[in-house]
């Protein structure tokens, strides 16, 4: 994990800008040396040359070389930028970060202060600055410095903040922790890194604008000169001699390219060592498909009778994203049928590929997610190979969508009413005012009060299990045939999660509509479904009818068996230790072989650990993908114990 | 969950949304007042004495008596602070050290001129900037066209590392002196408006359309953006309805204080497009250390600058309706 | 091990017209070595409870004492020894470990608060507390962003041991954790508690959770406790409507294949 292709060292652009800030060093030192003399000394033969071999620029009024004046006044330009900047970032931490000591009200009065201060623009201020103190190089450090400090102290306010907020400190806290090592050890390393990058950015920044000042008379004076002197008294004689004006610019413009191209390798370094940086498509190669041995049966038939045609069917989905180290498999050789109006349940830890399968049916999976599909269909139509944009418009509003996080899910800056009614609008091609009355009469069947005056309101103003029916509302506005819900009610509390659940029940049985419904909670599937899928490291494991659920020695998979037996209900032994699974779920970012769940589970064996179980058709009616099915103990009748006997 | 909290529920928004406008209001005045007191002080601070700095060592001790006899210098400091007061409330903003010309006069004639400039120059930046950078966005979402994002990343930081009055210098250079394609200089037509507003506007617009672009980015990750896809919308209705507004906000928090940084930029343009605005006049104020001008433009500035903060958070926070906004601040 | 005693304990937040009692008059007792489940929805003041507890809020009115200590007024008190009276254990192991301590460094952190510990001392002290919570000790050289949330739950259970608490508030400890891993923190709870003999406040929403491992469980609902009992009992013979309508609306397996729901819809008058 710390040794990822993030390395600052083979970024390219850091590699270039640290090159750049080289060359600009390597001048600031040398140049005043070597040519500092020359650079300031008049020579009348040669006043006011144009280029030459010998001038590259030019020469300037005095018959200077504004080639070697361009070089020496790297050091002053240099110098001063950065001089001005850590002043600046120094006053600026030092303020920032002082009010979270002093309580919450000197935090909110300064967070006033300080956006006030930071309405001011930097030009203006400094050229004020230098109005009280009298124009000249130090006056334009101080000012530009004044100007640069709310901003830093914005944002130590804003990191510091969150450091103050965060547990850990809480926790620091109540160990005793004294505050001087609470502020080096918990908010200091934490903040360190964006103020970093910041200051090397603001560099940049600095330089411009000192640069502007010098520009227009009121920086550095003359005798001495820095690149904005030069290209004003560049530009004064821009009709003799334009290059003179260019050069300056240029290494202004290279500079502060330096600065700001570092500034921000760096802060894609942090990012990239937080989040990992996912492979260019090049190096990820095509995204991989489910593989399956020829010989297997098709893996879809199950308890949904034969004879009835499925709404949906899904053989082999396979959904692959792009990380750091190759395609990271979330979802593998993923089959199952839904028959018209049967509600069926997913459930599985977080992180089993529920989601992102239940996404990828819909056509909604995130950009750069690659799905492959051996078979795909839906009420009778192939969506097959087809693009996610053309399959959606194939679905159009047959599959309607529940999503988890109600308040998220919502467009923040629509009113409800308006997210609703766009969905008539548009396919429904209804008049306005007829639209609304739908959406109205939508959110009145969810048992939404006041439901006119509710359709007014925006997302933020509804409580959460309001919003959650509001959502339910979207999906049935367009009368689907198959509803897709991810965990309609994980973040409800208990009472609300029933009635949500009641609804969406009742959703379904008055309009005839299938329904998968996605769970981590084995007991809400239980209430709500007839079926349920079980998912572990992006596989269907198991596919049952769920009345087994209350039966758990009727269940076949190892792991269904202890997820059932593991969470603690209301008839639970207080006496004996709870069934636990050992160990963690793998990582998916690694290629598994054999079964995901092996290294878990107790009757695992070699067979298990170098061959893929595939689902198959089981006899308690549904599917298992497992080499020793539990259900009946009789190891003769499973083929791997026997293999491996053998 | 009732009718009736939800009625007073709105209502109460509304109160705490006139709670927002008056805090801001009140905020605003007060930074007006402090940068008032500032530029009074500048004035008599500024080291030795301000009228005979302005007029030069050579002019005769009775006329910098008279000078200082108008310009209530010989008061008592505190007196002066309040004429000076009196004199803000009833538009005065001062007079010229040098010529004795009313400051009001100067601005009322040159102000058009800067607020032209900047003005359209803001509209241009969010014009091109903000489709632009959502524009990228959905080109380069998800992990394909790495090309793309390359290329823009290092066209907007070069682009964005030039300093306004620099771009201003080369196209005087190549379009006015080289082509003789445009007026070099002065505000003489809608031709002579181009040039200036290009060289306000694309290095802002570079750096404002990569912001743009990374607030888009987050947007399209957003799980409203996946409802509005679930509900099968056609693309421009997904992008330009449901992601653009929520993407203007957050690049407008961002960038809330482009407008004010236009204005300032527009000092040094008007610099070297000879722009009769009002940046030429304080410029040549500051050199010429008449700071009667000086107190009376960076007044004036400021007061622009505050009144367009304001006028931008109004507009975020009625764009952005959750409260987040309003508690914070 | 130390007996907790809240009494009328309020808590207001915002003020004027926006002012609410997060807390409204909560009395509580935590006796020895015993765990007092609290349960309630979102928002009814559980978490409140915890950290005036905890001394990370400050109390509108009331009293906390711990063995007669006073835990509200704890001005001059020595801060490792009201370390030593309660700590919290909190609900996200993500955020509750500092990102750039390794968990050895997060431990002894904890240790050395407390006690002088030479560097052996100190490492043998880990390697106990790691063991304590079922973890290998070649853990303690990595960073919490390198473990798994169950991991780091335990990470933070053991940092909490090392003081040596007198009190021990939990809250929400698992409800972050996947199914499969939630079971093993229970149990881990449950047998430290026997084996330490823990005093705990062990704070879910989760009716079957509290029920499993606390001895006496308290119900709150805006702010007040509505009910306290026996943990089984409550569940089993709810006697206030809140409890009743919490535990009925648990959803079970054994409901499993019956339209249950559909019952519950005509209940709600849901057409
Ligand atoms: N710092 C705070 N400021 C204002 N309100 C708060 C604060 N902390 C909690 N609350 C409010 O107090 C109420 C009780 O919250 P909490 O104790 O977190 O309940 P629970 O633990 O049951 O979720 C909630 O309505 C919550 O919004
Ligand atoms: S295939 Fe083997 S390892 Fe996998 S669940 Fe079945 S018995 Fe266990
Ligand atoms: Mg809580």
């Amino acid at each position: 994990m710390t040794t990822r292709r993030s390395a600052l060292s083979r970024q390219p652009m850091a590699i270039i800008a640290v090159c750049m800030l080289g060359v600009l060093v390597l001048l600031a030192v040398f140049a005043p040396v070597v040519w500092g003399d020359k650079a300031v000394a008049a020579d009348p033969d040669s006043i006011a040359l144009p280029l030459s071999a010998e001038h590259l620029l030019g020469t300037d009024k005095l018959g200077r070389d504004i080639l070697l004046r361009t070089l020496v006044a790297t050091r002053l330009s240099l110098v001063m930028a950065i001089a001005a900047t850590l002043i600046g970032a120094c006053i600026g931490l030092l303020l920032g970060a002082m009010p979270a000591v002093f309580g919450a009200r000197a935090q909110r009065w300064f967070a006033s202060v300080v956006s006030t201060w930071l309405a001011f623009p930097v030009l203006l201020v400094a050229m004020l600055t230098v109005v009280l103190l009298g124009p000249g190089a130090t006056t334009a450090v101080v000012a530009l410095a004044l100007t640069m400090t709310p901003s830093f102290a914005r944002l130590a306010q804003t990191l510091s903040s969150r450091v103050g907020g965060s547990e850990f400190l809480a926790a620091a806290r109540m160990l005793g922790v004294s505050r001087r090592r609470q502020f080096t050890r918990y908010v200091l390393p934490n903040i360190a890194e964006p103020v970093i990058v910041n200051v090397t950015t603001s560099i940049g920044g600095g330089l411009l604008a000192l640069s502007s000042l010098s520009f227009l008379g009121v920086g550095v004076q003359p005798p001495d000169f820095d690149w904005g002197r030069l290209l004003s008294e560049g530009f004064g004689e821009v009709y003799n001699s334009p290059v003179a004006a260019i050069g300056p610019g240029v290494t202004v413009v290279f500079a502060g390219l330096a600065f700001s191209m570092l500034g921000e390798s760096l802060a894609a370094h942090l990012r990239n060592r937080e989040h990992g940086k996912a492979l260019s498509p090049r190096r990820l190669g095509p995204a991989p498909v489910a593989e399956r041995p020829a010989e297997t049966p098709s893996a879809t038939a199950t308890d949904c009778a034969e004879t009835i045609v499925p709404l949906l069917e899904v053989d082999g989905l396979s959904v692959s994203f792009p990380g750091p180290d190759g395609w990271i498999r979330p979802v593998q050789d993923v089959s199952f049928r839904i028959a018209p109006g049967e509600i069926v349940g997913v459930v599985g830890e977080s992180g089993s590929g529920k989601s992102v399968t239940m996404m990828s049916v819909a056509q909604l999976a995130p950009a750069g997610a690659a799905v492959t599909a051996r078979r795909l269909r839906f009420d009778g139509e192939d969506l097959t190979g087809l693009t996610p944009a053309a399959a959606g418009k194939v679905l159009g509003t047959r599959v309607g969508v529940v999503f988890q996080d109600s308040l998220t899910a919502l467009n923040p800056a629509l009113r409800v009413g308006t997210q609703l009614a766009e969905i008539p609008r548009v396919h429904g091609a209804v008049g306005r005012r007829q639209a609304h009355e739908m959406a109205v009469r939508a959110l009145d069947d969810v048992q939404i009060p006041d439901a006119a005056h509710r359709a007014q309101q925006f997302p933020h103003e509804f409580s959460g299990g309001m919003r959650q029916r509001a959502l339910i509302a979207m999906s049935q506005i367009g009368s689907p045939s198959l509803i897709i819900a991810d965990e309609p009610t994980t973040a409800l509390d208990v009472t609300v999660q029933r009635r949500v659940l009641a609804l969406l029940r009742r959703e379904c049985a008055e309009s005839g509509a299938a329904a998968i419904v996605v769970s981590h909670d084995v007991a809400v599937l239980a209430e709500l479904c007839q079926r349920v899928l079980v998912m572990y490291a992006g596989r269907v494991v198991e596919d049952v009818d769920i009345a087994l659920l209350a039966t758990p020695e009727r269940l076949a998979h190892p792991y269904t068996r202890a997820l059932t037996a593991s969470l603690p209900d209301l008839d639970t032994d207080r006496t004996t230790p709870l069934v636990t699974i050992p160990g963690e779920p793998p990582d998916l970012s690694r290629p598994i072989t054999g079964c995901a769940f092996a290294a878990r589970c107790a009757f695992a064996t070699e067979l298990c650990r170098t061959e893929t179980p595939v689902p198959v058709p089981h006899r308690h009616g549904g599917r298992v993908a497992c080499w020793h099915p539990q259900d009946a103990i009789a190891p003769d009748t499973t083929p791997g114990r026997e293999e491996v006997g053998a | 969950m009732t009718p009736s909290t939800s009625v007073s529920g709105s209502r109460r928004g509304g109160y705490r949304w006139l709670g927002f406008l008056l805090r801001r209001t009140g905020r605003m005045l007060v930074a007006m007042w402090v940068i008032i007191t500032v530029a009074f002080l500048v004035l008599r601070m500024a080291g030795g004495d301000p009228v005979r700095s302005a007029l030069g060592a050579t002019a005769d001790e009775s006329v910098v008596q008279a000078r200082r006899e108008m310009l209530g210098l010989n008061d008592p400091l505190i007196v002066q602070y309040f004429d000076y007061l009196a004199g803000l409330f009833r538009g005065d903003l001062g007079v010229s050290i040098i010529t004795g010309r009313s400051v009001t006069e100067l601005v009322s004639h040159r102000l058009p001129a800067t607020l032209e400039l900047a003005g359209i120059a803001f509209l241009v930046v969010l014009l091109v900037a903000v489709p632009v950078g959502l524009g990228i966005a959905i080109i380069t979402q998800g992990n394909g066209r790495r090309g793309v994002e390359t290329v823009f990343t290092g066209v907007t930081a070069f682009i964005a590392a030039i300093p306004e009055y620099l771009l201003g210098v080369v196209l005087v250079i190549v379009f006015a002196i080289t082509l003789h394609a445009f007026p070099v200089a002065g505000r003489t037509g809608p031709a002579s408006y181009l040039l200036p507003v290009i060289a306000l506007s694309v290095s802002a617009a570079a750096s404002i359309s990569r912001i743009a672009r990374i607030e888009a980015l987050q947007t399209l990750k957003d799980d409203y953006v996946r409802t509005a896809r679930s509900k099968r919308l056609p693309a421009w209705m997904v992008y330009f309805r449901h992601a653009l507004p929520n993407m203007l906000t957050a690049t407008l928090t961002i960038g809330g204080t482009l407008l004010g940084a236009m204005i300032a930029g527009s000092v040094l343009v008007e610099q070297v497009f000879n722009w009769p605005g009002l940046g030429m006049a304080f410029v040549g104020a500051i050199t010429t250390k008449d700071y009667g001008i000086v107190q009376g433009l960076a007044l004036v500035y400021a007061a622009i600058i505050l009144v367009v903060n304001l006028l931008v958070d109004l507009v975020l926070s009625l764009l952005d309706r959750r409260t987040s906004l309003l508690e914070t601040s | 091990m130390a007996e907790l005693v809240i009494d009328d304990l309020v808590v207001t937040f915002g003020h004027r017209q926006r002012a609410f009692n997060a807390v409204d008059g909560v009395s509580l007792t935590v006796p020895h070595g015993t765990i007092v489940g609290l349960v309630g929805e979102s928002g009814s003041g559980k978490s409140t409870v915890a950290r005036t507890v905890a001394g990370l809020q400050r109390a509108t009115s009331g009293r906390i004492t711990l063995d007669g200590d006073d835990l509200l007024h704890t001005r001059g008190v020595d801060r490792r020894h009201r370390a030593q009276g309660v700590q919290m254990i909190f609900q996200d192991p993500y955020s509750s470990l500092n990102p750039r301590m390794t968990v050895g460094e997060t431990i002894e952190e904890a240790l050395t608060t407390h006690r002088d510990l030479n560097a052996k001392q100190r490492a043998a002290s880990v390697r106990e507390l790691l063991e304590l919570v079922r973890l290998k000790p070649a853990v303690a050289g990595q960073y919490p962003s390198q473990i798994s949330g169950g991991m780091r739950q335990r990470v933070a259970i053991a940092r909490c041991l090392a003081v040596r608490p007198r009190l021990i508030v939990a809250d929400e400890i698992t409800s972050a954790l996947d199914a499969s891993v939630q079971g093993a923190v229970l149990n881990l709870i449950r047998d430290l508690q026997r084996e330490l003999e823990l005093s705990m406040i062990f704070i879910t929403h989760n009716l079957a959770a509290v029920r499993y491992i606390a001895d006496t469980t308290a119900v709150m609902s805006r702010g007040r406790v509505v009910e306290y009992g026996d943990a089984e009992e409550i569940v089993a013979n709810p006697r206030h409507p809140y409890t009743q309508a919490l535990v009925s609306a648990i959803p079970r397996i054994e409901n499993a294949g019956t339209d249950h729901l559909l019952r519950l819809a005509d209940e709600d008058g849901l057409r």
